[in-house]
């Protein structure tokens, strides 16, 4: 055993931080530094640099474009993007959507989408969760019905992570109603400018509005969009909560964060000293930041059985819990840390290129927002809840 | 990075596996707790056949070369078993101070005598109000012709009462808590001037009380002083804590899997009480904490060779998460077993013990939070 990089892996995480460095546009790297708000080019231009370079998708098999690394390369590049203050690459095509096309969809749908993916020409949106249908979400009701040679699609999807910049949803709908719930689900590709899709936005508490309610009013889908069988979305949907449950964690970007956490605590100051240097803060940066570390670890022995052709069980579950606990801890530390300054909500202060000066020091603006947005981490993707009947059923069989 | 066990390691994980389960059952076990020296001769001897004595000493010194991770994968299956023999202080503790601060007599005569079953080795070095600080010793050494002269107390010595030497550390000069000034003393444990109050630990393990009074030993006796002594006390307890770290992992596993089959099997309100959602998610946090617990161990025996900062960071945030998921796992066990997790009968209540007096030994979480913090 060894923890340190192998020499190959040394020099792999050179080439990435050179990369990021060369490449990462300085406005982004600006933005993504001070917690500013990011936009959909910002996102684009970033996913068509790492496209142009061939590292956009690394999860995927070569012959699809992938990269080939190893799971423990895959592990530095995610860090050396991320310390490097790099976005992250959207999920939704190429994490989410993509591996499903690539393990369940035809040759037909596999031409077709996943160069479009790579290149970031479509943007890609998630059409799971339903107003009746959260964790329990199979008992969705969005309804495909078979018309010829295309389904015909009624229902309504929601907490639709940036829909408003969507080309494409894979949706989960109901094509059959007969059995089981999990049975009659099948997975849809549909295209966004449809006639009959509506998207209208969901302002959360934090002041944004990046979720959405899509609404599906008789929309034609061609049968050819169908992923799979019919009926055997369930299938196709868990396999897919495996994938994302496994980049939930986080870890290098929480590690970004904890950095920006210590900067910002070692420069507000208590009666003269720093707030770093109080014990309790130091305290409760200590537990955060030795939960860090534990999940690193448990990610890495969970990536080494991988590499040695074990496939993510359901104990990444345990990824997601931790990842997200750790996440908003951070959150939480951030705005005890600057006290009144989290207090001033100026909108226009979150975004680059503002006008206004802000109130406080420069790096307050965005913190209380972030703090309230990142609750939404313990809620999606399989709320931890969720998450802990997935361990107690599938991992430890009560 | 690796992470994967080598063939040899795997053997000595799964024999020592199958010894724990097959030869070291709860009832077995009680043999050793109640006997005058708390565990078994035998199956001291039984490790040095089986080359476990030695597997993390060095080849020329009688062992057999391991690493840490050789040292885990025994610690772990141990604490599985709540295994009694002072593993842990002979062979990882009194092993590691040999190593770093041994002189090559020392080291010649002692280790293969350690790694033989022929002798074993304590260390005495906490003393009344010297909490977890190892540079808080009011023990004395003063030069006395051509030999020293020790006088001072130590407190819960671990194993000192089956073992033939002693390890002490005591103060040549200097303030009480002092980094200079500390030296490392070997010298056979009967050694006259030395007194003993023996006892029995909450965890079934034994300890004493020892009084060294006008103890004299020759020059010889002195293997480690100035400014090095402290860092080679420093990085031995670090060894052990990583260890014991293990330890706790054994001990949470063997938890976690019997309370699991205490809520498969216990039938309350016309089910069995696992059906529960409020105990399923219960025991997924304890699943959790287990697995989190694991990683710790693993990262902190991988750090062992580190540069001090970064061993003690990681030894520090591995003991730090392991003193509090211990703590949860225990009392959860005890919790989900109801009135049956409160029986002397019931090795839960054991495993409880062992791994609440892990959680303070070595430094507990709040020490060990402090210390990483401050890195």
């Amino acid at each position: 055993m060894d923890i340190n990089d192998s020499v190959e892996g040394a020099k792999f995480r050179t080439e990435v931080r050179e990369f990021v460095a060369a490449n990462l546009p300085a406005d982004i790297k600006r933005k993504v530094d001070g917690g500013l708000r990011l936009e959909k080019d910002d996102y684009v231009r970033w996913q068509r640099v790492l496209f142009d370079k061939g590292w956009i998708a690394p999860g995927w098999p070569t012959e699809f474009g992938g990269t080939g690394w190893e799971p423990l390369q895959r592990h530095i590049f995610e860090e050396e993007c991320a310390l490097g203050s790099a976005p992250a690459v959207i999920s939704f095509g190429v994490n989410m959507v993509a591996p499903v096309i690539i393990e369940f969809g035809n040759d037909a749908q596999k031409e077709k989408y996943l160069p479009r993916i790579l290149s970031s020409e479509d943007w890609w949106c998630q059409g799971y969760s339903e107003p009746g249908s959260g964790s329990d979400l199979a008992s969705l009701q969005c309804k495909a019905v078979r018309d010829g040679d295309d389904y015909i699609v009624t229902g309504q999807k929601t907490w639709t992570t940036l829909a408003q910049y969507a080309d494409m949803i894979f949706c989960l709908v109901r094509t059959d109603n007969s059995g089981k719930k999990q049975q009659g689900i099948s997975f849809l590709l549909i295209d966004m400018k449809s006639p009959g899709i509506t998207v209208r936005p969901i302002r959360t508490f934090d002041g944004s509005a990046e979720i959405n309610e899509v609404h599906l009013e008789d929309v034609r889908v061609p049968v050819e969009n169908l992923v799979g069988e019919e009926h055997m979305g369930w299938t196709y949907a868990k396999f897919l909560l495996g994938h994302e449950r496994v980049g939930i964690a986080q870890v290098a970007r929480s590690k970004k964060q904890m950095q920006r956490l210590k900067m910002i605590a070692n420069t507000e100051l208590v009666d003269g000293e720093p707030l770093l240097s109080q014990p309790e803060f130091a305290a409760k940066i200590a537990d955060v930041e030795i939960g860090l570390i534990a999940l690193e670890m448990t990610e890495l022995r969970i990536l080494s059985d991988e590499s040695a052709g074990k496939a993510p069980g359901p104990e990444s579950s345990i990824l997601k819990i931790r990842g997200t606990e750790i996440q908003q801890g951070i959150t939480e530390l951030l705005i005890e840390a600057i006290g009144y300054d989290a207090h001033p909500w100026v909108p226009a202060a979150a975004i680059d290129g503002r006008n206004e000066p802000p109130i406080g020091s420069d790096y307050a603006a965005s913190i209380a927002p972030h703090y309230f947005n990142w609750r939404k981490a313990s809620i999606y993707g399989g709320s931890n809840e969720i998450q802990k009947n997935i361990i107690a059923k599938m991992v430890l069989g009560l | 990075m690796d992470l994967r066990l080598s063939q040899e390691q795997e053997m000595i994980r799964d024999g020592v596996t199958r010894f724990v389960r097959d030869d070291y059952e709860f009832a077995t076990r009680r043999i050793g707790a109640v006997s005058d020296l708390g565990f078994r001769e035998e199956v001291w001897q039984q490790f040095a056949d089986l080359g476990w004595l030695g597997a993390a000493l060095p080849e020329e010194y009688g062992g057999f070369g391991g690493s840490a991770i050789e040292t885990m994968i025994l610690m772990e299956a141990f604490g599985r078993g709540l295994v009694l023999e002072p593993y842990l202080w002979s062979v990882v503790l009194g092993g590691a101070l040999l190593q770093q601060g041994a002189t090559s007599a020392h080291k010649e005569q002692v280790l293969p005598e350690i790694s033989s079953g022929k002798a074993r080795i304590a260390f005495a070095f906490a003393e009344p109000g010297s909490r977890f600080n190892l540079a808080h010793i009011g023990m004395t050494a003063k030069k006395d012709g051509d030999g020293y002269r020790l006088n001072g107390n130590k407190t819960v010595v671990y194993y000192a009462a089956s073992a033939e030497y002693l390890i002490g550390s005591a103060r040549l000069g200097g303030a009480k808590t002092d980094r200079e000034g500390i030296a490392l003393f070997l010298l056979p444990s009967d050694a006259k001037g030395i007194t003993r109050r023996d006892y029995a630990t909450q965890d079934d393990q034994r300890a004493s009380e020892i009084i060294f009074k006008d103890v004299q030993v020759d020059a010889a006796a002195l293997f480690k002083c100035g400014d090095d002594a402290l860092p080679v006390i420093e990085n031995a307890i670090d060894v052990a804590t990583a260890a014991i770290c293990a330890d706790a992992v054994g001990a949470m596993g063997a938890l976690r899997e019997m309370t699991l089959e205490y809520l498969k099997t216990r039938k309350q309100f016309g089910r069995a009480i696992g059906e529960f959602q409020v105990l399923q998610h219960r025991m997924a946090e304890m699943f959790i904490l287990e697995e989190e617990a694991r990683s710790m161990a693993l990262r902190a025996a991988l750090m062992l060779d580190a540069p001090a900062p970064a061993r003690k960071k990681a030894v520090s945030a591995a003991k730090s998460l392991i003193a509090r998921a211990g703590r949860q796992i225990g009392q959860e066990a005890v919790q989900m077993h109801g009135g049956m997790g409160m029986t002397h009968e019931l090795s839960v209540g054991h495993y409880f013990k062992r791994l609440t007096m892990i959680g303070s030994m070595f430094g507990d979480g709040d020490f060990h939070r402090k210390r990483f913090a401050a890195l």
